[in-house]
């Protein structure tokens, strides 16, 4: 067989190949995956919706900015890490700040974080864990420091005329051991966190 | 506490990598050895009309290979360009030129490089059966030439290397697709999602609105992970809580990347007969991962520089589930292997910790790299390995039985060649073009300084070595990189797999020599501390002048 008759060959068996491998692997592998999840884990497969009073209002697994219109904080939630995804918590435009360790705009927006969180919350700036001056990678993450939960009791509890005795239990429950007690570190989801406190609060 | 649990994870991890080294390298084995088709698979073969049973030469092989993928990037080109006609488009436009092809590039050699965002590019129909597609098929391809360079050596006096084919097929079907779909489950179970729900509006518990992402994520996690492709279905790849919703998600998903390129030293061994040769190079790989997990993971925690330092900890760029550790262990396992997903940014690692998975990366992706690719990667090192020991003490090399002579030798320097001259002119270019200079400088670097530079060093050694990780700050969209990288990307696949298929050739010709008392046995430790050293000698000679002036400088400085 002469090479350019063979090369043609191999092309239109190249072809059909991928043609019958398209189809099987990116048609047919994702609709039976998303077969299995839609039945046997709707829950999980459709995002693990947070619903009160049967209205959604966010994802267990996305997190969300307790923020006014002008991105000041809202004192009477918990809040949670500064995001660099869009205007912050921007579900549609995920995003960390790629900021590097000497970057002079990173730098300052530490600083600035940590004199507002102390400001905020009534602390000592020593007091403001990492988690709370540092941007996720996402811009999503869901979770802060039981630290910088625990951080913030006082003045939910005194925005809403709560006892802060209960606050900080109802922050204690909230507290997420490792996965398996050993895998990545304690965590308080802060939607479920604020949801509970809503509750607490009637 | 955390140096407890630290130690706990890894302990896992490696638990259960060495739980399946052997089932796994087995049946590998056994799918590249078997003489029986399954009925699937012959309906297949008369589909596309190949005769199974038909042996190729290592060009004939080679040519499939090419084909194959010319194909794969056509197509998945085709696909972008059109995505405004698709069905599941989210109303998003076609891909323009420039960024469909540096996709195509990117995900048909298994790099997964990513200029876009995907949320704000690429409907679902692009994403499952154009780039998830290219996870499947550019995973099979690695294996298929790692498994013919393998062929290589433990056969003599023959011109043939198997069927391009059947290995496509049965990687394909018989290892990937079914480990992808139990992987898949898992992940859902974790919290990942499949639906087809686009994007959602809710109220949140304070009264403003957020916008939820949807989409088949679990499905292209599964297999990104699982083949070492590494592209996200979201920007922030596996940091996204929907990618990757906890820390045992995180772990799973890296026990995905690892479990191939882990197993195939014992399917090495098997397939040459003597399995203590898997073990050697089973050695050395988990050497290097060993050693440069531990590094990034104590560079991290300490946590030097300016801003780290400042705010208390490294945790720029991390997420709270995942912690440090949990990040570090990622991120080394994504740039040993070719996967390039990431948990973390990179991009915001202390400077030091930054040059890790760069550092990594530039070792060739051995410890224990891409399907298939980590593979041959390291035999070619081997290659080297016994050519040194050969010099000092003047016998003629041998490896597996193969004389190493200077066709072997001349091929395995190509193939050395190729990624760090890649690298190095991509990033020299990138700087020495005055107009491209400017926009480079002006548009991509997003961190000034030396850190700039790191960005498109770390951007070039990526694409390169078919990684698909970033220094996510660089703008990559721009006419320069999108053409740059991808051609680079293209090379850095499609060169070294046809010194490989070529090395491979040669071999399978040569008659199998007996091994004599002036034999080096290349078992033993001895020759497992040769490899080590030849493998960082090749590495840090080449580019510590560059890492100097990148992370080294910014570090130290």
């Amino acid at each position: 067989m002469s090479a350019p008759r063979s090369s043609l060959r191999t092309a239109g068996v190249a072809v059909r190949a991928m043609l019958v491998l398209t189809v099987v692997l990116g048609i047919g592998y994702p609709l039976a995956l998303l077969g299995a999840g839609q039945l046997a884990l709707p829950a999980q497969a459709n995002g693990s919706v947070v619903s009160v009073d049967g209205e959604p209002v966010g994802s267990a697994l996305i997190g969300q900015s307790f923020a006014d219109a002008d991105g000041n904080p809202l004192p009477k939630w918990f809040q949670p890490r500064p995001s660099a995804a869009g205007d912050g918590y921007d579900g549609g435009a995920s995003s960390g700040s790629n900021l590097g360790p000497e970057n002079a705009d990173l730098i300052a927006a530490i600083e600035e974080r940590r004199a507002q969180v102390a400001e905020f919350d009534g602390v000592d700036p020593d007091e403001v864990p990492v988690d709370a001056v540092t941007a996720s990678g996402s811009g999503l993450d869901p979770h802060i420091s039981p630290v910088y939960a625990l951080l913030q009791v006082d003045r939910v509890a005194q925005e809403r005329g709560l006892a802060p005795d209960d606050v900080r239990a109802l922050v204690e429950s909230a507290i997420e051991a490792p996965d398996a007690g050993y895998l990545g570190d304690s965590r308080v989801n802060v939607l479920r966190l604020n949801v509970a406190l809503q509750e607490l609060d009637g | 506490m955390d140096v407890l649990s630290s130690v706990l994870q890894f302990g896992t991890l490696a638990l259960i990598l060495a739980l399946l080294h052997r089932p796994l390298g087995d049946y590998m084995a056994h799918i590249y050895t078997s003489t029986k088709d399954l009925r699937v698979e012959r309906g297949f073969y008369r589909l596309i009309g190949v005769d199974a049973r038909t042996e190729q030469t290592w060009q004939s092989y080679l040519r499939s290979v090419l084909w194959f993928s010319a194909v794969g990037l056509l197509l998945l080109y085709l696909l972008q360009r059109a995505q405004a006609i698709l069905p599941f488009a989210l109303g998003l436009p076609a891909v323009p030129e420039g960024l469909s092809f540096n996709t195509a590039a990117s995900f048909v050699a298994n790099t997964n490089w990513q200029s876009y965002s995907p949320e704000l590019t690429m409907g679902y129909t692009v994403q499952a059966a154009g780039l998830a597609v290219q996870n499947f098929v550019s995973a099979a391809v690695g294996l298929a030439v790692a498994v013919a360079l393998v062929r290589g050596f433990a056969r003599s006096r023959t011109g043939t290397l198997g069927n391009f084919w059947v290995d496509l097929t049965r990687g394909t079907l018989r290892l990937l697709l079914p480990m992808a779909v139990v992987a898949g489950v898992v992940l859902m179970v974790g919290g990942v999602i499949q639906n087809l729900n686009g994007f959602t509006e809710v109220t949140t518990l304070s009264g403003a609105t957020q916008t939820i992402p949807g989409g088949p994520v679990a499905s292209q996690e599964a297999i990104k992970n699982l083949g070492t492709n590494g592209g996200g279905f979201f920007n922030v790849n596996a940091a996204h809580p929907f990618e990757n919703p906890t820390a045992w998600t995180s772990l799973f998903q890296v026990v995905l990347m690892l479990m191939i390129p882990f197993s195939l030293p014992r399917t090495f061994g098997r397939m040459v007969g003597d399995k203590r040769q898997g073990y050697a190079i089973l050695s050395v790989m988990s050497f290097f991962y060993v050693a440069s997990l531990t590094i990034l993971t104590l560079l991290e925690r300490a946590g030097a520089g300016t801003a780290p330092q400042l705010a208390g900890g490294a945790m720029e760029g991390k997420e709270v589930r995942f912690g440090v550790f949990g990040s570090t262990l990622f991120g080394t396992s994504s740039t040993l292997t070719s996967t390039g997903a990431v948990n973390s940014m990179h991009d915001s690692y202390t400077a030091v910790g930054g040059m890790m998975p760069m550092l990594n990366m530039m070792l060739g992706e051995i410890a224990p790299g891409g399907v298939g690719a980590g593979l041959y990667g390291i035999l070619i090192l081997a290659i080297i390995a016994v050519f040194v020991a050969g010099l000092l003490v003047g016998r003629t090399p041998e490896y597996l039985g193969k004389k190493i002579g200077p066709t072997q030798i001349k091929l395995a320097s190509l193939y050395i060649l190729v990624m760090p001259t890649l690298v190095l002119v991509g990033t020299a270019l990138s700087f020495a073009i005055p107009g491209i200079r400017d926009d480079v400088e002006s548009t991509s670097i997003w961190n000034p300084g030396n850190h700039g530079l790191s960005e498109v060093l770390y951007a070039f050694t990526s694409a390169a070595n078919n990684n698909g990780s970033a220094f996510a700050g660089l703008t990559a969209n721009t006419p320069w990189f999108n053409t740059a990288l991808g051609v680079v990307i293209l090379l850095g696949r499609f060169l070294p797999m046809a010194f490989v298929l070529a090395l491979a050739g040669s071999l399978a010709a040569q008659d199998t020599v007996p091994a004599t008392s002036g034999t080096l046995p290349t078992h033993r430790p001895l020759f497992v501390g040769l490899l080590i050293g030849v493998t960082v000698i090749v590495t840090a000679l080449t580019f510590f002048p560059v890492l100097a002036l990148g992370p080294l400088a910014e570090g130290l400085l």
